[in-house]
């Protein structure tokens, strides 16, 4: 493998979110479940789903749409659980289907043009083109990391 | 240590665990002499606990803990040969060499920094009891005392391996014969052929089949054996010569020889009292060098190394004069003389596995759980031999949970020592004369309660002897005795254990607590407080009543710090304090951090699990018995008292608070601290054992959520913290402070 140069190769996993294409390093992704039903942690932030039963252990599942701010949509049977792990800890995401995994190089990333995000967290870390779509590429530690901020 | 494959390593970390035990029996030691024992035996059992850690620690040339425990062990000699008596002064020197002592081995094993100008203060004062002229015979007797214990270990690990059927270690527990009058002396030699290693019989288990007879010594031959270049696997170079002590006749040791007769060439003949008369008939067979089992070049090795195939006979002979660092056999060794410590035989089990046990039982009890509620909802009749086998299912893993419970719990008594060194330094770096008195020292808990409660409970010990106690003149002033007594008693009580810890002090200081309370504005200047309201003031974030910053406590950490440990625990702590007799600090635990008892229930369509020992009633309301103090706050009328109301389903946040009240259920919720609450829930599910699963809470710290659990069909139910559910619907009805827990009369 060729490596230290610029076009190194990473794998995403893209999926839909509201009509739109988000992606995440496939690396970090460790799973992918059928939607299951949660059980509601009180007092949580709309976008906490609640946890599930991850095969013995407590998985707390977030709504991705919601994280981000997007349009709730209704649930239906295509939606997905995308487990996760960043820096040991597990998270479920809730999105709406997963379509493709996707092999790009570094080159190919563009970073997001600097604009004024408001309250909505910035978490895409850089966009790409996949046959004249735009996907873009989240930042998984600020999708995680920030909840417990922003939940206080 | 990190290295397992290196056995020196493992032995050097059983030496070390070894160690632990051996400080334990000495502190006891040492405090029964203080509570006034004045046995030989006790000071023989603080005597060779120090003598086994020296030897031990001579074994892996951890020079100054020999050194230390050389003189140490001089001086406790001295006592031990009534040259020298034990007063309180000399016990004191001897707790403060106690606890060096553990700090040495501590350092020792963490290859840390040794503290010498401690060990040189304390030798110093070792050296003074002995007096001057013990130096020089000290010298003499060193190089003996240290070399004998490698011998010791490695014979104690040989027995390990020695044995091909594992059946050896038990029998170092059997008892020698004692000896009788009329003893019969035998000598017995023995050689075996080859054949009789072809035929798959092994001489070891004639040995002991001899030494179970009596009082035997075994000798190997090992003069027949070749060089190696000539020696043949296959052949039999060995022979034995026992000495036999024994009741028995000949006849019965010729029985042991049975199987292997023709085999072996036997000679037994009787001395002592007569020489046999009876003619053993040694028979001789002239071996030929045929092919054997390949295993007799393990029996020529394990002699050798191990040179006593009867342990039974051996090892007991050594712990006699010189305690083996083994305390299974120092053990065995004070229970000649003291039956009530009778030796138990104990596994050490690595943590990892039986953490690994409890959780795969956690697994079981979901499992089960789900189990049952699938044939249920099958629609299997009770009376069916599926359910019937499903309730004995269920009994039985109740039993291994329990069991494997139990496997973690550790009696406190390892924590209460610990206490009783903080009261020792604490009231000498206070100037204070304090004494710890404990019980319930052997009162089990889980290893990780233990192990988290160390920390607060030396805080409070610090508390109870920094502030609780007052200064040996005030307590004069006050017609008490000089001495402090600071109380650490620990009980088992209705599936909790309740640990408390009091001093005969001053009492809690209301006014002064009142007073600093206002000033750091903790609480506004005209709060009008109850006595045990303003006692909890103490577990405020930031009080410290200490006038002075001692170095002991009163760094602004407070009891703040202890209740949120204990709470942590899953716990609760208490106060209560009379002016002028003492104060009180009562800790209630769980016994256990990995199954709950709990109360299953459904509020607003959410399956929620609370803790049963929180549940003292459950009521069905009418609307009558619900009075409205205040526009969303209510009271229920239990008996004759009144009893603040929450709807559960409105604290977490599920469904608006619900006006009309017939017919809903409630659960009356007491805590230890004696506030009651009612909780409106819609139904009652279950009452099951729960197996805790934590909730991550670097993600997002649910209110009012303790942890979480598996359900039968899978589901994740929420266990609740009752206490702080409470705390937070009375925070948010009406004004702070103003809806105090009613009590109920029983």
């Amino acid at each position: 493998m060729t490596e230290k140069e610029s076009s190194a190769s990473i794998e995403l996993l893209t999926f839909q979110l509201a009509d739109q294409e988000y992606s995440l390093d496939i690396m970090s992704v460790r799973e992918i479940r059928g939607w299951t039903q949660t059980t509601p942690l009180p007092h949580a932030p709309s976008y906490m789903k609640g946890v599930i039963n991850l095969r013995g252990t407590v998985l707390p599942v977030m709504d991705l749409s919601q994280r981000l701010g997007l349009k709730a949509r209704e649930h239906s049977d295509r939606n997905v659980i995308i487990v996760v792990s960043h820096e040991d800890t597990m998270t479920g995401l809730l999105v709406d289907a997963v379509s493709d995994i996707i092999a790009i190089t570094e080159d190919d990333l563009q970073p997001p043009p600097e604009v004024n995000t408001g309250n909505v967290p910035s978490v895409v870390s850089s966009l790409t083109l996949i046959d004249e779509r735009m996907i873009r590429v989240l930042d998984l530690g600020s999708v995680v990391a920030s909840v417990q901020s922003s939940a206080a | 240590m990190a290295d397992t494959n290196d056995p020196m390593a493992e032995i050097r970390a059983s030496f070390f665990i070894e160690c632990e035990e051996l400080l334990e029996a000495l502190q006891d030691g040492l405090q029964e002499l203080d509570d006034g024992a004045d046995d030989t035996e006790t000071i023989n059992v603080v005597f060779r606990a120090v003598h086994s850690i020296k030897g031990g620690a001579g074994a892996f040339g951890l020079e100054a803990l020999v050194r230390f425990a050389h003189r140490f062990e001089t001086v406790l000699d001295e006592v031990r040969a009534g040259r020298m008596t034990a007063g309180p002064d000399a016990l004191k020197v001897f707790f403060q060499c106690a606890d060096h002592l553990s700090d040495l081995v501590r350092i020792s094993r963490d290859a840390g920094d040794l503290p010498e100008a401690r060990t040189a203060e304390l030798l110093g004062f070792l050296n003074e009891m002995l007096g001057e002229d013990a130096g020089a015979e000290e010298e003499a007797e060193e190089d003996e005392d240290i070399d004998f214990q490698p011998a010791t270990l490695s014979l104690d690990m040989d027995f390990g391996d020695d044995d091909g059927d594992g059946l050896a270690l038990p029998d170092i527990d059997l008892p020698d014969l004692p000896p009788l009058p009329g003893l019969n002396r035998y000598t017995i030699e023995f050689r075996p052929e080859n054949e009789l290693f072809e035929t798959g019989n092994e001489p070891f288990h004639m040995l002991r089949a001899l030494d179970e007879m009596g009082d035997c010594d075994v000798t190997c031959n090992l003069g027949k054996i070749p060089d190696l270049d000539e020696l043949s696997p296959e052949h039999s170079y060995l022979s034995w010569t026992i000495e036999l002590a024994s009741a028995v006749d000949v006849a019965e040791i010729e029985a042991a020889f049975e199987f292997v007769e023709g085999l072996c060439s036997l000679t037994i003949s009787q001395n002592g009292d007569a020489p046999v008369s009876d003619e053993a008939g040694p028979e001789v067979v002239n071996g030929v060098a045929d092919p054997i089992e390949t295993d007799t070049p393990e029996i020529p090795e394990q002699h050798e190394t191990g040179s006593a195939p009867a342990p039974a006979a051996e090892l007991p002979a050594v712990s006699e004069d010189k305690p083996a660092p083994a305390p299974s056999v120092a053990k065995s060794n004070t229970s000649s003389s003291a039956p009530a410590a009778a030796a138990k035989s104990v596994v050490r089990v690595d943590l990892d596995r039986i953490e690994r046990l409890v959780n795969l039982v956690g697994e079981l009890v979901i499992n089960q759980a789900m189990l049952s509620q699938s044939l249920e909802s099958s629609g299997l009749s009770p009376h069916s031999d599926a359910m019937n086998g499903l309730e004995e299912f269920q009994r039985l893993t109740r039993d291994i949970q329990d069991s494997v419970m139990m496997i973690r719990a550790q009696p406190v008594k390892s924590l209460f020592q610990r206490m009783s060194r903080i009261v020792r330094e604490s009231s000498a770096s206070v100037g204070k004369d304090v004494r710890l008195h404990t019980e319930g020292e052997n009162t089990e808990v889980d290893k990780t309660v233990i192990e988290r409660l160390a920390d607060p409970l030396t805080h409070m010990i610090r508390n109870a002897v920094d502030h609780g106690l007052e200064t040996s003149e005030e307590r004069l002033a006050a017609g008490k005795p000089e001495q402090g007594r600071v109380n650490l008693v620990a009980a088992h009580r209705s599936g909790r254990v309740v640990i408390d810890v009091s001093d005969d002090g001053g009492g809690i200081n209301r006014e002064k607590v009142m007073q600093i309370a206002i000033d750091k504005g903790l609480i506004p200047e005209d709060a009008s407080l109850s006595d045990s309201e303003i006692d909890n003031l103490l577990f405020l974030p930031g009080f410290s009543t200490a006038t002075v910053v001692s170095d002991l406590s009163g760094r602004g950490v407070g009891m703040d710090v202890v209740r949120t440990a204990i709470q942590a625990l899953g716990g609760r702590i208490t106060i209560s304090s009379t002016p002028g007799v003492g104060t009180t600090f009562s800790i209630s635990l769980p016994l256990t951090l990995a199954v709950l008892d709990g109360m299953v229930v459904q509020v607003a369509g959410e399956t929620l699990v609370l803790p049963l020992n929180v549940v003292i009633e459950t009521l069905t309301l009418s609307n009558k018995d619900v009075e409205m103090v205040r526009p969303g706050s209510f009271v229920v009328r239990v008996r004759s008292g009144f009893v603040p109301i929450f709807d559960l389903g409105k604290e977490l946040g599920y469904r608006e608070s619900i006006e009309d009240f017939e017919g809903c259920v409630v659960l009356l919720i007491a805590h230890e601290d004696e506030s009651h609450a009612a909780l409106i829930i819609d139904s009652i599910q279950d009452q099951r054992q729960v197996v805790i699963k934590g909730l991550d809470d670097s993600f997002y710290r649910a209110p009012g959520i303790a942890a979480a659990t598996i359900l039968g069909d899978g589901q994740i139910a929420l266990i609740l913290d009752t206490s702080d559910i409470i705390t937070n619907a009375m925070g948010s009805v009406g004004a702070s402070n103003s809806t105090p827990a009613t009590g109920i009369p029983a």
